[in-house]
């Protein structure tokens, strides 16, 4: 467990103020890790999903409201902005691969970003869900930060979009094997572009434990479908509203 | 590690400040990543130091989406009234944007290599 101890060294390093709220994420996140491992990185025992409950349970338990917490855990919040910038080293790795299939990336990637959000708010409106809550849907598949930023120009709720963006991330992790297999897909660059684009930086994550060129294809999937994404969602929003 | 970190961040803060100056729909940090995308590829590849560090802050990106997704505990009484559709909509688009995204990649690179 080397890397998690480097991540809170940084941390301790930069902000000379550890608080109780960083402590307790570092901490529920070994344990969920260690379980995880445990569980030989078995996708239903998702190291997020894991950190998450206990920590809600935590809160609930000792009345902390979320506020208070985020104070401490934000710390690792901001890591999100370097991570995703550090996405860039293993996606160059994978260059000359990424030039031979660079048509059929964007247009599955164009496929993919569609069907997430045509279909999140189809769904969504089929089972009778809020025109609030629906507008927080269509932007689920990317990444938290892009996906607040178009719920406020859409008039969603961010901060619902940013639970509804990390569900999705857990629920892809979980069910890509599953899919997979069923539909037998075997190419780890198609298996993490995937899972890239339906389920951003948790997907990634998760392709990161299968393999290097799946987590490659992932974060370029991520990055790819954040952009598509934002030009996108805004355009979609008025005609998915008429046709429903 | 430290100068790695430095230039992780110097490359975020250059995507910020692109995005509020254009007023772009893209998140600084997506910014920052095809800029040293741009950068790597000029210089042909990353210094050993900057891969060990990205590589040691990837392997564990799954701890940076824990403190927002605790933020589940705010939206508690809305998913308790929603919880049906919300979590239809979840779970079918989410499997649905798999399938389609792994099929069509998949029958589009059979196309492409075999016409070769």
């Amino acid at each position: 467990m080397r890397a998690p101890a480097q991540l809170a060294e940084i941390w301790v390093y930069l902000s000379a103020s550890p608080l109780l709220g960083l402590t307790v994420t570092l901490l529920a996140y070994q344990g969920a890790w260690w379980l995880s491992k445990r569980a030989h990185f078995h996708p239903l025992a998702n190291p997020v999903l894991l950190a998450v409950a206990a920590l809600v349970l935590l809160l609930k338990l000792t009345g902390t409201p979320y506020p208070t917490y985020f104070d401490g855990a934000q710390f690792v919040h901001f890591l999100l902005g370097p991570a995703t910038v550090a996405l860039a080293i293993p996606l160059y790795a994978q260059l000359p691969r990424l030039r031979a299939m660079a048509f059929p990336l964007l247009a599955a990637l164009l496929a993919g970003s569609l069907t997430a959000t045509v279909s999140a708010v189809a769904i969504g409106r089929l089972f009778g869900a809020s025109e609030a809550s629906l507008l927080s849907l269509a932007p689920k598949s990317v990444t938290t930060p892009v996906a607040m930023g178009i719920a406020e120009r859409i008039g969603g709720l961010p901060s619902l979009t940013a639970v509804l963006v990390i569900t999705t991330g857990i629920l892809g992790a979980v069910s890509a094997r599953f899919i997979y297999r069923a539909l037998g897909i075997a190419d780890h660059a198609v298996r993490g572009f995937a899972v890239g684009v339906a389920s951003h930086g948790i997907g990634t994550a998760r392709a990161f434990q299968v393999s290097e060129q799946a987590g490659a294809f992932s974060g370029l999937a991520m990055g790819l479908n954040a952009l598509l994404t934002a030009l996108l969602v805004p355009l979609l929003i008025p005609f998915l509203k008429h046709w429903l | 590690m430290l100068g790695a970190l430095t230039l992780l961040l110097v490359f975020q803060l250059i995507g910020e400040v692109l995005a509020q100056l254009f007023a772009l729909p893209i998140p600084g940090p997506v910014i920052g990543m095809a800029l040293l995308f741009a950068a790597l590829a000029l210089r042909g590849g990353p210094s050993p130091e900057l891969r060990d560090t990205a590589q040691n802050l990837l392997q564990h990106l799954s701890l940076l989406f824990v403190p927002a997704g605790v933020g589940v505990m705010l939206h508690f009484h809305r998913i308790g009234d929603e919880w049906l559709p919300l979590a239809a909509s979840l779970v079918g688009s989410t499997v649905l944007t798999i399938a389609v995204t792994a099929l069509a990649l998949r029958a589009l690179m059979r196309r492409t290599e075999g016409g070769k």
